[in-house]
């Protein structure tokens, strides 16, 4: 593309070139998957399968079965929020949310579920050590994002799983935008289910995404259809990964998720979560002594993302965002980001924030230009 | 920063209707461009279609002929 990309936490650009080939090659040969024992379709159904054999790598599924792909994770977060949580359910979450995870909530508390929302100090970070004063005795599950898109603040996923297996409760966790870049393993997290996208982190193509669901944790399906087996049965079949994939899966797209989550493991996520946090140490280093500057979350945490947010002066963020596109090329997200109980508690519901997020592929000298762009910004204010 | 200068905006109910306006105004020949949504306005799209002013009557006679729906059209200073 042209210009600087810093809006990897709405989609990753560029995609490593192994990602564009695994597409290419997968429109180039792909049948449909379980459609034919020819070879076109059986070529299909290994690529979904190594898809799933590499998704439950990275997501610590005991068996490739285990993961079910969807579109994307608000998707898949539909299917394990409305899946799981039924009327007269107590649920405990956090104002950090996308509205991919308040949203269903909200339809599901119309439908006499409650909700409880766990509060975030100055720095944005959630205050989990008020999850203990949440619980009641109908608490069913606690759901949460592992990640705000927000601030890029981490949260304490392990912590979380603990203490949801000491209570007997559900957890589904969102990895919306960390996976690829915190551990997000779901055994050493103790969730019972994780949705994920393929496009961020995983530097996959649109259109993938999905769950990784512990076994024995029965999600009831929210669509059905065709799935390639036991065609004369009036019910989907309810095994997994069957029981959450209706319709023709995206063979092409899952070709290219797979690429990614192998490019993913090859670097390591422990070597991508350094770059990033070293490029976001950079740009704050470099901003925020400027006149003006607020910067939102807590950029120094250990297990940040590649985001980091500001605002100059009252600027609208819009504004802000739109001279750094038209003047130096650089594109970033303004506005309120989906996330409209983090911006009440950051009291940016108004100003909205300037969103950068970074990627492996960012470097040094992009970062840089950044710093020098929001510094010509900052300087003249008018 | 820049100076603000007066410019009509155009808010939508949804992005494929500034997707439309885009279109539509490129083959008409009409100056914009699509820019975030400024805070001052609440629309359902998170972007506004920004244009000189005088072309203010143009624009609403072609989104008029050509059916698509718009929030709100308005001269503003941004």
């Amino acid at each position: 593309m042209n210009g600087i990309y810093f809006d990897n936490a709405a989609t990753t650009v560029p995609k490593p070139e192994t990602v564009i080939a695994a597409v290419e090659q997968a429109m180039r040969t792909l049948g449909n998957s379980g459609r034919g024992a020819y070879e076109a379709a059986l070529g299909s159904m290994r690529t979904v399968y190594h898809a799933r054999e590499q998704a439950a790598r990275i997501f610590g599924a005991g068996s490739p079965s285990q993961i079910a792909f969807t579109m994307n994770a608000t998707e898949a977060l539909n299917m394990a929020i409305k899946g799981l949580i039924r009327p007269g359910d107590h649920v405990i979450t956090t104002v950090l949310e996308h509205n991919s995870v308040l949203r269903p909530l909200y339809e599901l508390e119309e439908r006499g579920a409650s909700l409880s929302f766990l509060p975030c100090d100055e720095k944005g970070a959630v205050r989990l050590e008020l999850l203990e004063e949440q619980l009641r005795p109908e608490t069913r599950a606690v759901v949460c994002t592992h990640a705000s898109n927000v601030t890029g603040n981490g949260v304490d996923a392990a912590r979380i799983g603990h203490f949801c297996r000491e209570h007997g409760l559900l957890f589904l966790l969102d990895a919306s935008q960390s996976a690829g870049i915190l551990e997000t393993d779901l055994e050493k997290l103790g969730a019972d289910v994780i949705c994920f996208t393929g496009h961020k982190g995983l530097f996959g193509p649109q259109g993938t995404g999905g769950l990784c669901v512990r076994k024995g944790v029965e999600i009831t399906p929210l669509l059905s259809g065709g799935s390639g087996i036991r065609s004369f049965q009036r019910r989907h079949p309810q095994e997994m990964p069957a029981r959450l994939e209706a319709g023709t899966l995206n063979a092409h797209g899952l070709a290219g998720l797979a690429a990614g989550i192998d490019f993913v493991l090859e670097k390591g996520i422990g070597t991508i979560r350094q770059r990033e946090q070293a490029l976001v140490r950079r740009f704050q280093e470099g901003i925020r002594e400027l006149p003006q500057i607020r910067i939102y979350g807590d950029p120094m945490a250990e297990d940040h993302t590649g985001v980091i947010s500001f605002n100059i002066g009252e600027y609208d963020s819009a504004l802000v965002s739109d001279e750094l596109w038209v003047r130096f090329g650089i594109a970033s997200r303004p506005g309120a980001h989906c996330a409209p109980r983090m911006h009440e508690a950051l009291g940016t519901k108004e100003q909205g924030v300037v969103r950068f997020s970074f990627s492996w592929f960012n470097t040094e000298e992009e970062i840089d230009a950044g710093i020098a762009a929001v510094r010509a910004l900052a300087q003249e204010r008018r | 920063m820049r100076k603000k200068e007066e410019k009509v905006l155009v808010t939508f109910y949804t992005t494929a209707e500034a997707m439309a306006t885009e279109k539509a105004c490129r083959e008409a020949g009409l100056e914009g461009r699509l820019i975030p949504i400024p805070r001052e306005l609440s629309a359902g799209c998170g972007f506004v279609w920004c244009a000189p002013p005088k072309l203010q009557s143009k624009i609403e006679e072609l989104l008029q002929e050509k059916e698509i729906a718009y929030e709100e059209i308005r001269i503003m200073m941004v």
